[in-house]
């Protein structure tokens, strides 16, 4: 396999610039919750908060620590969920887990993707897609926290 | 320079016993296969070793010849397979200079060795006819350190939760060394059992015991030695160590996965209560109850990896032929090596001893900021397989500030070549990540 399959520009350039990252408070009026994920095999950590006033994400911010994988991808989340409409956003996410779930067999949608489709090698390295997922999932459970919906389950 | 080889031509250089690696190599089909279009360098043996073709193929002749049930069959087979058990026994015994085969207890691995221990600790504290030495209550105090291997963590953990006793132990230097400085603190009349890692499977240090077992002698507590990451690299003698338990896997030491070995002291596993209940566990049954078999019996209920046994056997055997003090001798000489050919990468940090000597060839570090996982990635590509994450020692992790580490661990079969095809190999981790 190659190994700029796995690292694409997109990737790498997202972990070494990270978009939106450090926790941030909410704007007036929003609610907000967070969720802690930590990958137990590799000790990667990530913290996603959402804020939002019941239908539009207002904000996702996040901070963590590991691999650039895991890192790119909250970026990544961040970059295309934050003010997007609830239901928007957990389309999105199907979407996503869908890609990661593939083996590197679902070819991604780049319209509803965005820097996400860079993410399509890594479903074909199993061990990393776990990497990839954990901000997505953190995000998941920090939108049910904040008290809107949660797309469905992980088939990985 | 730490390189401690001795030159060629040398008139000590015939003092330490060596063996051609290029034969041994020989005897591993794997190391023969490609990875990603590149050989391959296996250099996580710490992890798990490779298993040579006089193990491979005592494992398949079992099968095809001598599978039988052990321990209760009257026919040929029966016999047959319950010979090649016990006379693995009697050859990992020897191995370690235990002075009879009754105190080898096959087990699945080193995990669970060390819980049979640790539950038949919690076995006797709820029996007030127990022997008192396994006894535990509020008051009492295991000792164990903070290099240990998840394994030796928290079954004591638990078990302490169960009982009441409290969990105590030694913290590591900034040189990855076991801080004994507050050895008669730590260690008193309260302790029941310190068991401790006798090579780190994380900085690689190998603890020097003596000073610790003078003091486990002096306050009348018992020791247990987590040799999972020594047995496979150097001479055991358990009587020399004057150990009361030692634990180690069969899969680290060229043996098949799923064997592993609980030795402890005959007059200790005597006076241990069963931990599984079950078949050839037991003396007589009856409704109303049961008596237990001596050990190793007591100890092994079920029908045991047979198999795996023999070949742990037979891993033993080929171990023996090369020499423990020659394999020894080669790991040191390439840890030198690595370590040298280590400190010509920039930024690179080993977490453990920084220096041959006290240590096995095991070898963790970190690559200025980048993360082992992408570290690890990067060397897969170049076929070079190393092991990324926290190794299942979190609190060594955590005292040096770390979320993970990158591991390279050496064995018999392992060369210089692969030591400079990861040197090489983390140069391309900087281009990437650069």
């Amino acid at each position: 396999m190659q190994l700029d399959q796995l690292y694409q520009e997109i990737i790498l350039d997202h972990y070494k610039h990270p978009h939106g990252r450090g926790l941030r408070d909410a704007e007036g009026g929003a609610n907000t919750a967070e969720a802690h994920h930590v990958n137990p095999t590799c000790g990667d950590e990530v913290t996603m908060r959402v804020a939002t006033d019941g239908s539009v994400l207002t904000d996702i911010s996040y901070d963590g620590m590991g691999c650039s994988i895991s890192q790119a991808s909250a970026s990544v989340l961040h970059e295309l969920l934050s003010g997007r409409r609830a239901g928007e956003a957990f389309e999105v996410h199907e979407a996503f887990v869908e890609l990661m779930s593939g083996r590197g067999q679902v070819t991604p949608d780049e319209d509803v993707l965005g820097d996400g489709v860079a993410f399509a090698g890594v479903a074909r390295y199993p061990a990393r897609v776990k990497c990839a997922l954990l901000p997505w999932m953190a995000f998941k459970d920090a939108a049910a926290r904040a008290g809107v919906g949660v797309s469905p389950e992980v088939k990985a | 320079m730490t390189t401690i080889a001795i030159p060629p031509g040398m008139p000590q250089y015939d003092d330490v016993p060596r063996y051609d690696v290029a034969r041994v190599r020989a005897d591993f089909p794997i190391l023969d296969r490609e990875v990603n279009g590149h050989r391959l360098v296996y250099l996580d043996s710490a992890n798990t070793s490779h298993k040579p073709r006089q193990v491979l193929d005592v494992l398949a002749e079992h099968y095809a010849q001598h599978n039988a049930n052990v321990s209760r069959s009257v026919h040929t087979l029966g016999t047959e397979a319950t010979e090649a058990y016990e006379g693995a026994r009697a050859k990992i015994a020897a191995f370690i200079n235990a002075p009879s085969p009754d105190e080898v207890v096959f087990t699945k691995n080193s995990t669970e060795a060390i819980n049979i221990v640790a539950y038949a600790f919690s076995n006797a504290s709820l029996r007030p006819d127990a022997d008192p030495r396994f006894r535990l209550g509020p008051g009492d105090e295991v000792v164990i350190s903070e290099m240990e291997h998840h394994s030796n963590i928290v079954p004591w953990q638990l078990l302490c939760e169960r009982t009441g006793a409290t969990l105590r132990w030694f913290p590591v230097t900034d040189q990855g060394r076991l801080d004994e400085s507050g050895l008669d603190d730590l260690v008193t009349e309260r302790t029941k059992i310190v068991s401790l890692v006798h090579m780190s499977n994380i900085l690689g240090t190998v603890n020097a015991t003596a000073r610790i077992t003078a003091r486990v002698r002096e306050v009348g507590a018992l020791l247990l030695l987590d040799c999972s990451q020594s047995v496979p690299h150097l001479p055991m003698d358990v009587v020399d160590y004057d150990a009361d338990f030692i634990v180690f896997t069969g899969h680290k030491m060229c043996g098949p996965t799923g064997i592993g070995v609980l030795w402890g002291r005959s007059e200790l596993l005597a006076a241990m209560p069963p931990v599984f209940g079950g078949g050839s566990m037991i003396e007589t049954v009856a409704m109303s109850g049961s008596t237990f078999a001596a050990p190793p019996a007591r100890f092994e209920a079920g029908t045991p990896p047979i198999a795996e046994a023999v070949a742990l056997g037979a891993a033993v055997d080929y171990l023996t032929g090369i020499g423990m003090r020659a394999i020894q001798w080669h790991e040191k000489e390439l840890t030198a090596y690595a370590l040298d050919a280590l400190a010509t990468v920039p930024d690179l940090r080993i977490f453990g001893p920084a220096v041959p000597v006290g240590r096995g060839g095991t070898i963790s570090f970190a690559l200025g900021d980048v993360h082992p996982h992408d570290v690890g990635q990067v060397l897969d590509s170049l076929g070079v397989q190393v092991r990324v994450g926290h190794h299942c020692a979190r609190p060594v992790c955590t005292r040096f500030g770390v979320p993970a580490t990158t591991r390279a661990s050496f064995y018999l079969y392992t060369t210089t070549e692969e030591i400079d095809a990861l040197v090489a190999g983390l140069e391309q981790v900087r281009k990437v990540f650069s």
